[in-house]
């Protein structure tokens, strides 16, 4: 670890900026909040400063993940369900005024009579298709699954070849997908804004992903990623990622943060770097999530969590701390100006931690405490921006 | 065969918040198609992709506990679909 400020990251930070100026968003950015009961949306002024809650949409369903489309801005949808009710996707193309369901929810096909088959416990993840794709999403599901609509998301497909993967590597090492606290979940789709047919997707347990033709042949993408709760921690699958993105300026660049630890990969390469052995031990390097630079690929931060003995997956010591990269991986930085010096015992969960595009970049967390935390100056400093909201499962960026 | 479908508050957003709607079919089954012809999307939120009634929701047909589609109903029974006590 070093301090914040150096002479050479002092230099690094003018370049980073000089070359961000012409690229950066500007404009107000709004926060797509999802919980286990209900979403809100915090509206943001100019400044990142101040910011009014809106909500909730659907009270009492336990939201995964609202996310809104780029490539119209006024798209959103919506992965929910309800303790009773089975799960489905909302949609809205007015900014979340009004609703409506899926006509064709992602959904298993139903088997023969008198055979045993899947049912989607709930859609966790809800990923836009590339910019030269309209219309294409992808899901992600509990239990493992990925799903894919060309309709904006009123009708989903299984890919099936996704599934019919997974089936051959489970006749391999059945016991290599065990279900987490939360299910076996498909999560991070990341879609390649070069080839629309390049994906990854990773799985917990399981591991990360690849395709090259749109889902229908894979291959696994672990190499150098630990799965120190398997008798053979290097397997070729099996790992537990928790988190992972790449750097939108440079998709050949991909961080994961993993159940064991935070890894770098650069592509074409296919063996994961563990940089999170620089964070000091004493925090450790586990957490479940990740956040990229949009347009740094040196740039990353994690939030590290309590996996000591066993496992309490709090803040490390009840003291919440980002912690900030420059260089890849090879040094960290703490960052923890306005969390509580003491006694916060939150969690943060995988997809409850984002950035967005603006100059200097906002980061963004939500805890299981219901709190919303944000930054607008890259990590430096912290406010608290809500609290007394339900358990934070998601928080996306929706820049105007 | 009509019968009279008594819905918990978990679905009425379904069926413009009625609590009370009438239903054709001889079994469960058949009364699940015709709700979802009546009420878009309502089935599958009560039942999954293999047919089977969802864990948390409990199915009276004429004050009998079922939970299998295939279970009769007869002309003028009451079918109750109602939220088990669960979650927090």
């Amino acid at each position: 670890m070093v301090t914040a400020k150096t002479a050479a990251g002092s230099r690094s930070a003018r370049r980073r900026r000089a070359a961000a100026r012409s690229s950066a968003a500007s404009g107000r950015v709004d926060l797509l909040v999802a919980t286990r009961k209900g979403a809100f949306v915090l509206r943001g002024d100019s400044q990142r400063c101040d910011w009014r809650i809106e909500g909730p949409h659907f009270l009492g369903n336990e939201t995964n993940h609202l996310v809104s489309d780029p490539r119209d801005r006024r798209t959103w949808l919506l992965a929910a369900k309800t303790g009773h009710l089975g799960p489905t996707v909302f949609r809205s193309t007015d900014g979340g005024r009004h609703w409506s369901e899926a006509r064709r929810p992602p959904a298993f096909p139903k088997v023969p009579e008198g055979q045993e088959g899947p049912a989607v416990d709930r859609v966790f993840c809800l990923t836009p298709g590339a910019a030269n794709q309209p219309g294409v999403w992808w899901a992600g599901g509990v239990p493992h699954a990925l799903f894919r609509s060309e309709d904006g998301g009123d009708s989903w497909e299984l890919v099936r070849g996704f599934s019919g993967y997974l089936a051959a590597l489970r006749e391999k090492g059945p016991a290599r997908f065990f279900p987490t606290p939360g299910g076996a979940i498909t999560h991070s789709i990341l879609v390649d804004p070069r080839d629309a047919g390049h994906l990854y997707v990773s799985l917990s347990t399981g591991g990360c992903f690849e395709t090259a033709d749109a889902g229908a042949t894979w291959r696994p993408l672990n190499d150098g990623v630990s799965a120190d709760f398997l008798p053979d921690p290097h397997p070729e699958f099996g790992q537990d990622p928790h988190c992972v993105a790449w750097s939108p300026a440079n998709p050949d660049r991909l961080y994961q943060q993993n159940h064991c630890g935070v890894y770098r990969l650069d592509r074409p390469g296919v063996r994961w770097e563990r940089i999170g052995k620089n964070i000091p031990a004493t925090v450790g390097d586990i957490g479940f999530s990740i956040a990229v630079h949009p347009r740094d690929p040196d740039t990353v931060w994690v939030f590290p969590m309590d996996g000591t003995a066993v496992w309490p997956r709090t803040c490390p010591g009840g003291r919440p701390a980002m912690f900030r990269s420059r260089n890849g991986g090879r040094r960290w930085v703490r960052l923890a100006k306005g969390f509580p010096e003491k006694q916060a015992w939150f969690t943060v969960f995988r997809q409850a931690m984002t950035c967005d595009a603006q100059e200097p970049v906002g980061l963004y967390l939500g805890t299981t405490t219901g709190e919303i935390w944000a930054s607008a100056d890259e990590g430096e400093s912290w406010r608290q921006v809500a609290a007394h909201l339900p358990h934070v499962l998601s928080v996306a960026t929706l820049e105007r | 065969m009509a019968v009279t479908v008594h819905l918990s508050s978990h679905v009425r957003s379904y069926t413009g918040g009625q609590a009370k709607v009438e239903a054709d079919g001889g079994t469960l089954a058949e009364v699940m198609v015709d709700l979802e012809r009546r009420y878009p999307g309502i089935r599958f939120r009560l039942i999954d992709e293999q047919d089977r009634i969802r864990a948390h929701m409990n199915f009276f047909v004429g004050g009998v506990f079922a939970r299998d589609l295939r279970h009769p109903v007869r002309p003028g029974d009451d079918v109750f679909i109602l939220g088990s006590l669960s979650g927090g």
